[in-house]
């Protein structure tokens, strides 16, 4: 194998990686917060795309008036989803919680197959996003350069709200402890919906890269993406925001690269994530970055 | 009327008059299976065939069935383009709704899947575009209105090596895809025997239904330097990856098969599928007999836009089961069957039907290519 053909197979896999880590931030903030897997972030994240498409074709935005436009307004379908789905439950045992999450998972799948049709929509990618990049050989698209950066200002953005600001602080309060915090006067169900609104926020953002990256839309999209970005979150420890991060590249990276080195094992593609992430619960349960107590749900 | 027992009776009273099938009253509508993927990786070409048979039904919606005019009702049910949705799907179609004739599934798997089903139970079933020598091999009661792949894999082979020139070929295959994976070893055995070379498949790189990235198979390839690429699979992810090979700097022509005749194929593709090269049943351009004439006039009038290949087979198998159910006079499964059977030179919209001793129509493939964002007419191969 070539220099250039390896450098290829790593772009590759950093481009799918980064892709990753955007979408399982938004998991590992949910849980991190509220110790619920949010089972409907992958349907929120085809929201965000199909929101994004109809933002372009129905009302003929711009591309990027058409992005904030579909991110804001899965953001807040982010908020009301909690509202209705998982607020009403919040004294119920976890396990209703998560069977809860599981049913809104499959209604946004049905609602959507009603609205938007079961054919899938080609995406038109917008021309900056549609560049083709090639430096010694190895060819790359502007929007694989354009999602790690995304990825990465999140992450920072992120940390520095949980670290540094009075909301960040309350974020770590109802994490730690839900009831010790509303006794200290902290407005618990508004640190939860700003919690759902980014955690939404984000997935509407990979949804729409996602689409840029990968241009075709369909009401299902959302399933593997959101199992494999859960993977990514366990593996780095979910609720740990570095981890999701860590972990999304982790996966992109092993996918592809077993991909390119053992091209007989292509039918198995989605088998490793499954295998890496029984390997990491079995070696290091709580995950390569997570803390030593996860509890179980 | 298949199972007359002495429950049927009791059933139809029960149902409150809601079963028209009981052994004591006649039938007063004929009833159809459409068994078609409308949701998931397939549905665009469970739609176009459905467009096909809704569309037959509008012109023909009765049949004469022992003297009596009946109307046809189409019961459509959704087989997800999944494996196990669709064995549930045929079952209901069989059993629940009772339907005289089952019509598809668009994909050879998901007819595949209703195979053991209709024959249990003695129902026909016509394949419309589904073209795995395996859905109708074995089992007497599937028929098909299309070629089958064999054939499929002789044209593209042809192509490739003789229009095309080409010495070297990749194959990239929906590994989950009966229909992916029997045309590619169709297209290989011809290929290998027209360049008279053993080696001139380089390599046979595999992907699954759903994924979206396949930059890892492309780099690959890339490093082959191959002259052609068949590429036989569902048209979203071929789609993508030619897109992928594009972006990557593969400038290799793409050969695929009839799948990939779908609005969504361009949609999707865009500028990198322009010159992608398929092989397909029925080209508007052509029409054959009467029939296509009228298909074509209809659908055109309708939609106000072209009809895919697989649209006029949904026409046609809509019409041959039609003209069975007359010929029989009965909705017996086992005497719709003979009737099937005896279907010769039966004029439909893409072509003359006969069914060969596998019930399989020999039919003539027509070769297309994309162009201007158009699925455009090259020529036309006959068997």
């Amino acid at each position: 194998m070539t220099l250039a053909l390896f450098l290829q197979h790593l772009a590759n896999a950093l481009s799918l990686g980064s892709l990753y880590a955007l979408i399982a931030i938004g998991y590992t903030m949910v849980y991190g917060i509220l110790r619920l897997i949010n089972f409907a972030h992958g349907d929120v994240f085809m929201l965000g795309a199909y929101l994004a498409f109809y933002s372009v074709a129905t009302f003929m935005l711009p591309w990027w008036g058409a992005l904030l436009l579909a991110v804001l307004l899965t953001a807040a379908f982010g908020v009301g989803l909690e509202w209705v789905a998982y607020r009403p439950l919040r004294d119920s045992p976890r396990i209703s919680v998560m069977i809860s999450a599981i049913g809104a998972s499959f209604l946004i799948e049905n609602v959507a197959i009603v609205l938007f049709g079961g054919r899938p929509k080609g995406v038109t990618v917008p021309d900056v996003m549609n560049v083709k990049l090639t430096l010694g050989g190895v060819s790359i698209m502007s929007v694989s350069l354009v999602i790690p950066i995304i990825t990465f200002v999140a992450l920072a953005v992120l940390l520095w709200v949980v670290q540094r600001t009075r909301v960040g602080m309350a974020m770590r309060a109802v994490s730690t402890d839900l009831d010790a915090a509303r006794l200290q006067a902290i407005d618990v169900n508004r640190i939860v919906s700003f919690t759902f609104g980014t955690g939404s926020l984000l997935a509407g953002v990979g949804g729409i890269m996602w689409s840029y990256k990968y241009p075709q839309l369909n009401p299902l999209m959302g399933v593997m993406p959101g199992l494999k970005c859960f993977i990514a979150a366990v593996i780095g420890g979910i609720g740990n925001i570095p981890g999701a991060v860590l972990g999304g590249f982790l996966l992109g990276g092993i996918e592809l690269l077993t991909i390119a080195f053992l091209p007989t094992l292509t039918g198995y593609r989605d088998a490793f994530a499954f295998v890496l992430l029984i390997v990491v619960l079995l070696v290091k349960p709580s995950g390569l970055l997570g803390g030593a107590a996860v509890e179980k749900v | 009327m298949r199972r007359a027992t002495l429950f049927v009776p009791v059933l139809s009273l029960l149902a409150l008059g809601g079963c028209h099938r009981s052994s004591s009253s006649k039938p007063t509508t004929v009833k159809l299976g459409v068994f078609e993927p409308l949701t998931g990786a397939n549905a665009a070409g469970g739609a176009m065939e459905v467009e096909g048979i809704k569309l037959a039904n509008a012109l023909y919606p009765t049949v004469k069935v022992g003297g009596k005019e009946l109307p046809i009702e189409l019961v459509v049910v959704d087989n997800k383009s999944d494996k196990v949705e669709a064995a549930n799907a045929a079952q209901r179609l069989v059993d629940q709704e009772k339907v005289a004739v089952v019509l598809g599934s668009w994909g050879s798997s998901l007819s595949m899947a209703a195979g053991p089903i209709v024959k249990e139970k003695k129902v026909p079933a016509i394949a419309l575009s589904a073209t795995n020598p395996l859905v109708t091999k074995g089992n007497e009661y599937y028929f098909r209105v299309c070629f089958i792949d064999p054939f499929q894999g002789t044209v593209m082979a042809n192509y490739a090596a003789k229009d095309l020139k080409a010495k070297k070929a990749v194959i990239i295959r929906e590994v989950s895809n009966d229909y992916s994976v029997g045309l590619a070893r169709f297209f290989a055995d011809s290929f290998k025997k027209l360049t008279g070379d053993q080696g001139a498949i380089l390599a046979e790189l595999n992907y699954n239904t759903n994924d979206q990235d396949f930059t890892a198979q492309l780099t690959t390839l890339k490093s082959m330097k191959p002259d052609v690429i068949f590429a036989p699979g569902n048209y979203t992810e071929s789609a993508l990856i030619i897109k992928q090979a594009r972006e990557l700097g593969i400038t290799t022509p793409f050969l695929g098969g009839d799948t990939w005749e779908a609005p969504e194929f361009v949609d999707v593709g865009k500028q990198a599928v322009e010159g992608a090269v398929l092989s397909t049943f029925f080209a508007t351009e052509v029409p054959i007999t009467d029939t296509s004439k009228t298909f074509l006039d209809a659908y055109r009038k309708q939609y106000g836009k072209e009809p895919a290949a697989v649209t006029a087979l949904g026409f046609d198998g809509y019409l041959v089961a039609r003209a069975a159910i007359e010929k029989a006079g009965t909705l017996d499964g086992a005497k719709l069957r003979e009737a099937l059977v005896a279907t010769k030179a039966f004029p439909g919209a893409a072509g003359l039907i006969t069914f060969d001793e596998n019930r399989d129509a020999t039919k003539s493939a027509v070769i297309k290519t994309v162009k201007g964002g158009k699925f455009t007419y090259l020529t036309t191969v006959q068997p």
